[in-house]
């Protein structure tokens, strides 16, 4: 049953088949089991979970048939989980028990999801291979020698190797696309605005966005269902009705005008990831859908955008983590300056450093048109592409990624780490839904694919997603070494 | 551009980050190659074009001024370094 | 040399609201530590900012108030520092789009003149909290209480041209703040506290000097004082032949000095950059005019008012409009009374010496309005005397009984009754045969010292004009 789909496993819970309590326990035996060789969660919450899935077979047997009722996820470390450690994968918060619950964490529960525990992640959602985090790297189980891609790493490898259901990410230039595409699973990551971020740690407060990591299109909009929504503590929360994501997953793709940029299918494409992507695209045209190349001309802009208003937004975000109410604070500081820096400096990792660094730079007298508002033009050039273009087309396909999951310690330059998501955070930058599915394997590597919809089109996306799913069978490859066993 | 050692030692203090001596000379190499990258920025004419804060074209909500906080004061100061009196201590503060 | 001066005022109000700017936790004065410090006030991962409603209309009905500009769209930046009372190592405020532009106020001078002085803009921030020094093993401790609670930076052009007129132009911004209600304004809190920014240069010269800011300023005496001081210390650095040094400079009361703040010397660098996680706040017309609805008679129309429909004087107008409820209480006196004119005089002379005397508030009279009221009826009546009604005045503070009752029970009712008052001319003149004779023989000025005479033996009860009059007849 673990390796089923949210789907399935509600029919099965609603069968009888299975109790959630039983579910819980699986999964939290595989955690035990195969937690030492990935390093997925940082936290795991064995009794809690237990004793939520109790609840949800008691509601069940009332007669509850709530979608994600009784269903064992995961949350990125991100999420603030009252009661909970919630480290976002840094020294400074490792030992911060967050005192109140994200919304999403919030409406989850109400749902009547099971907690397993909280994931691995880049430190404060600060990369895109895993390795920041201060727990050490989560690891591909594809190959676990490789990254499992980040910063919603934890969450990939989870639900990649059946340690949960399904998960909870955030996504800031790629964050769970990157991961979803590397692990061979879907990664969702709706439109800025749909989600709350209430209660999930800022790291660029204009980019980020909560999303989930599942198995199937069909998954992501369940969690969509429940994760989506007005919240009035966001101020950056939209006003606007939430759809039943699962009611159009089917909708027919016949006449569906897909867009391909051509700046994703140039230099830097691995030859078998654009091999897996054009397989693909001519399912798409056997589903009656037309593909046509397009242009986004700005597109080569968006990672150096993106490394001035992230850091520079990161660089306040992060000046709270200073020793004084919680957190992390150096021993004995000589003055209030000592504590200021050695706390920052002892619980910061490089990387964090360094972007705080840069946007501190950034935003500093005599740089601030230089780089931020430059920037900031150059984001509404890089919106304006895609306004452009989705007058011609409906989605916007392209790969996740350039190559397949790399070794863990290959790129020790940060500038080259950057360039990893170099098709994913266009996305951000200008605010729209982004999917990665499966579609195929490189050296026995997964490959993601990548679906962008317009401002709100999450139904499109999930419906484009979903019927790839429903044509093909690469979401239901496993990777060999962490299989079922029981 | 690069970064030199005064630039370095200004945000660092900006940032309340301490870099060794032995650090910096890989965090500067390391910030001058960010900052190359993000140099290419400055070849695009940005001269008309409105900067873009928001993705979303979204304006602000208002709160109804109302108290919807309790004090909790002790479960949330269990959390803090040090703290005495209801007082979160940090070292002195020189005015 | 002859030197001007010049000053720019930085005023923080404290806006009265429930809650604080962008959370939900109470912000009252006074609170135990921190027990108004919560999850977003703490700066918790996590949290966000959500703009109170009634801090923005209380700063667009200042704009309102002193004819500004409201600006239909404003932002939000970050302003970055560390400071151990600063928990978001930023301070929300707004720095290129205020809620409010430009706009001015009047003050009035001591020669009687006006003056017009600008208000260059007025915007939304948060206050820190604050840190405490009292030794806890050498440490300081950080009260959040404050942090959050909203606050008005009104910021003037450098029209000031001395301490006085600082003052003034405070004390306006003090009642005009008082009338629309839309803080406390208290300086001794804090719920209202201002920066002076200072420089001089030689008279004549049109370029300004190097200027020093001034904090910690809490009373408008302090204005004054700080001011003059500092005033004093930049020409005696110039006449050394030193030069002003651009700086922040802490007012010490007790010592009546400024000193430079040397801890804040280090070059700030605030990185200002827009508030992401708020969104511009547009306002349209209709709320502007619903805000409009809602100001009251400001301190200028009603001094105009006054002088015009009450004949007051302009000083009385002034003094009894600087302050909204003396305002009212006028008003009703006058009503009640029917005359304004006494009123005026009442409520500037004896009333407010009382008041000042036992530092109250109007709103804490112990005669209020109705019982002044009384007292000028019964002057007017001719039941007492102007000379009575005072020491009936002094019994109303102690006395809470009518003002009738409190006549009646001194005994003090005005002889009015003609044979009583001939009885006391006729003694009058027996008693002062020489003053007479001086009267007949055309010395008109000895009437006055024989009505007093007059007085006197009726202990003041006499009607002072009935007096006069007998007097006149029984000397033809």
């Amino acid at each position: 049953m673990i390796e089923k789909t949210v789907a399935e496993i509600t029919a099965a819970l609603n069968a009888g088949d299975i109790s959630s309590v039983e579910l819980t326990q699986a999964y939290l035996d595989r955690i035990i089991r195969f937690n030492d060789d990935l390093n997925a969660f940082i936290t795991v919450c064995t009794d809690s979970a237990l004793s939520q899935a109790k609840k949800a077979d008691e509601k069940r047997a009332k007669g509850d048939t709530s979608p994600l009722l009784g269903i064992p996820l995961a949350h990125k470390d991100i999420f603030c989980t009252n009661g909970v450690t919630t480290s976002c994968g840094s020294r400074m918060l490792q030992n911060f028990v967050a005192p109140y619950d994200a919304t999403i964490v919030e409406k989850l529960y109400q749902a009547g999801v099971v907690m397993l525990g909280k994931t691995n992640m880049d430190e404060f959602a600060m990369g895109s291979s895993n390795e920041t985090s201060y727990f050490g790297p989560a690891k591909n189980p594809w190959d676990t020698a490789r990254v499992p891609g980040g910063s919603s790493g934890g969450s990939a490898v989870a639900v990649a190797a059946d340690l949960c259901a399904v998960a909870t990410g955030t996504d800031t230039g790629g964050s769970i696309r990157q991961p979803a595409a590397f692990c061979g699973i879907t990664g969702f990551k709706p439109s800025y605005g749909r989600v709350s971020r209430w209660g999930m740690i800022a790291f660029a407060s204009s980019l980020d966005q909560a999303g989930s990591l599942s198995k199937t299109a069909e998954d992501a909009a369940l969690m969509t269902n429940v994760m989506a929504g007005l919240d009035r503590k966001d101020s950056t929360s939209i006003d606007k009705p939430v759809e039943d994501y699962t009611a159009s997953l089917s909708n027919s793709l016949d006449g569906l005008k897909i867009g391909i940029p051509k700046q994703h299918f140039a230099e830097g494409l691995s030859s078998e990831v654009e091999q897996a992507i054009r397989e693909a695209l001519v399912e798409y045209e056997n589903l009656g859908a037309i593909i046509k190349e397009i242009d986004l001309p700005n597109n080569h802009l968006s990672v150096s955008v993106y490394y001035v208003i992230a850091p520079a937004e990161a660089s306040a975000n992060l000046s709270r983590y200073d020793g004084v109410r919680y957190g992390y604070r150096c021993e004995d500081p000589a003055d209030l300056e000592d504590m200021y820096k050695r706390t920052r400096s002892e619980g910061f990792g490089e990387e964090v450093k360094r972007r705080i660094m840069v946007g501190t730079y950034a935003l500093s007298a005599g740089f601030y048109d230089a780089y931020y508002r430059k920037a900031q033009k150059i984001r509404r050039l890089i919106k304006n592409d895609f306004v452009d273009a989705f007058k011609e087309v409906d989605v916007i396909i392209g790969p996740t990624s350039p190559h397949t999951a790399f070794e863990i310690g290959s790129k020790t330059d940060p500038v080259t780490m950057y360039l990893e998501d170099i098709y994913t955070i266009a996305v951000n930058l200008a605010g729209l839904p982004g999917i990665s599915i499966p579609v195929g394997t490189a050296e026995g590597l997964p490959v993601g694919m990548h679906i962008v919809g317009n401002d709100f089109a999450e139904a499109k996306v999930l419906n484009v997603a979903h019927l790839f799913q429903q044509q093909t069978d690469w979401h239901r490859f496993k990777p060999t070494a962490f299989e079922k066993e029981s | 551009m690069a970064l030199d050692k005064s630039e370095l030692e200004k945000i660092a203090h900006l940032a309340r980050l301490h870099i060794t001596k032995a650090e910096s000379e890989e965090v500067m190499l390391r910030i001058t190659d960010i900052l190359a990258l993000i140099d290419e920025m400055q070849s695009i004419n940005t001269n008309d074009v409105a900067p873009l804060a928001h993705p979303l074209d979204l304006l602000q909500r208002l709160r109804t001024d109302e108290i919807t906080e309790r004090d909790y004061r002790d479960e949330l100061q269990s959390l803090a370094p040090e703290a005495q009196e209801g007082l979160y201590l940090v070292p002195k503060v020189i005015e | 040399m002859e030197w001007e001066t010049v000053i720019g005022l930085e005023v923080h109000v404290q806006l009265s609201t429930k809650s604080k700017l962008f959370s939900g936790t109470a912000s009252q004065f006074g609170a135990e530590p921190n027990t108004q410090a919560n999850i977003y006030d703490l700066a918790l991962p996590g949290v966000l900012p959500v703009l109170n409603e009634e801090a923005l209309k209380h700063a667009v009905k200042f704009g309102l108030a002193i004819n500004a500009s409201i600006s239909k769209t404003s932002v939000f930046d970050r302003k970055n520092y560390f400071y151990p009372d600063l928990p978001k190592g930023y301070q929300i405020s707004q720095l290129d789009f205020p809620t409010v532009g430009k706009g001015s106020l009047m003050i009035n001078l001591e020669d009687g003149s006006e003056k017009v002085i600008g208000v260059t803009r007025a915007h939304m921030e948060e206050d820190a909290g604050k840190s405490l020094h009292e030794d806890f093993h050498g440490m300081s401790g950080i009260d959040l209480n404050r942090a959050g609670t909203p606050l008005l930076e009104i910021v003037s052009e450098p029209d000031l041209r001395n301490a006085k007129e600082a003052v003034a132009y405070l004390k306006k911004l003090h009642s005009i703040i008082l009338y629309l209600d839309i803080s406390d304004a208290i300086m001794a809190q804090g719920s209202m506290r201002c920066d002076a920014n200072v420089s001089i240069r030689p008279k004549g010269e049109i370029e300004l000097g190097t200027r020093t800011e001034i904090k910690n300023i809490n009373s408008f005496r302090f204005v004054e004082k700080a001011i003059n001081y500092e005033v004093q210390r930049q020409q005696e650095v110039i006449q050394d032949g030193s030069r002003v040094v651009q700086e922040t400079r802490l007012y010490d009361a007790e010592l009546n000095e400024t000193r430079s703040m040397r801890s804040k010397e280090v070059a700030n660098d605030y990185r200002y950059f827009p508030e992401p996680d708020l969104l511009p706040i547009v306002i349209d017309q209709a709320f502007i005019d619903s805000i409009r609805e809602t100001l009251p008679e400001l301190p200028d129309a009603k001094k105009a008012r006054f002088v015009k429909e009450f004949g007051l004087n302009d000083y009385d107008a002034s003094v009894i409009t600087n302050n909204r409820d003396m305002a009212e209480y006028f008003e009703s006196v006058t009503r009640d009374s029917g005359d304004a004119k006494l009123a005026a005089n009442w409520i500037t002379g004896d009333l407010q010496a009382l008041l000042n005397k036992n530092n109250w508030e109007i709103t804490e009279s112990p005669i209020q309005a109705y019982r002044l009221a009384q007292l000028i009826a019964r002057i007017k009546d001719n039941t007492i005397s102007g000379k009575i009604a005072k020491r009936i005045f002094e019994g109303m503070i102690e006395d809470s009984s009518s003002v009738d009752d409190i006549i009646e029970e001194a005994g003090l009712k005005q002889v009015t009754d003609s044979g009583e008052i001939e009885k006391l001319v006729d003694e009058v003149i027996d008693n002062n045969p020489d003053q007479v004779q001086q009267f007949r023989e055309g010395k008109q000025q000895v009437l006055s010292y024989l009505v007093g005479q007059a007085m006197k033996l009726s202990r003041g009860k006499a009607n002072p004009n009935q007096v006069n009059q007998f007097l006149r007849n029984k000397l033809k």
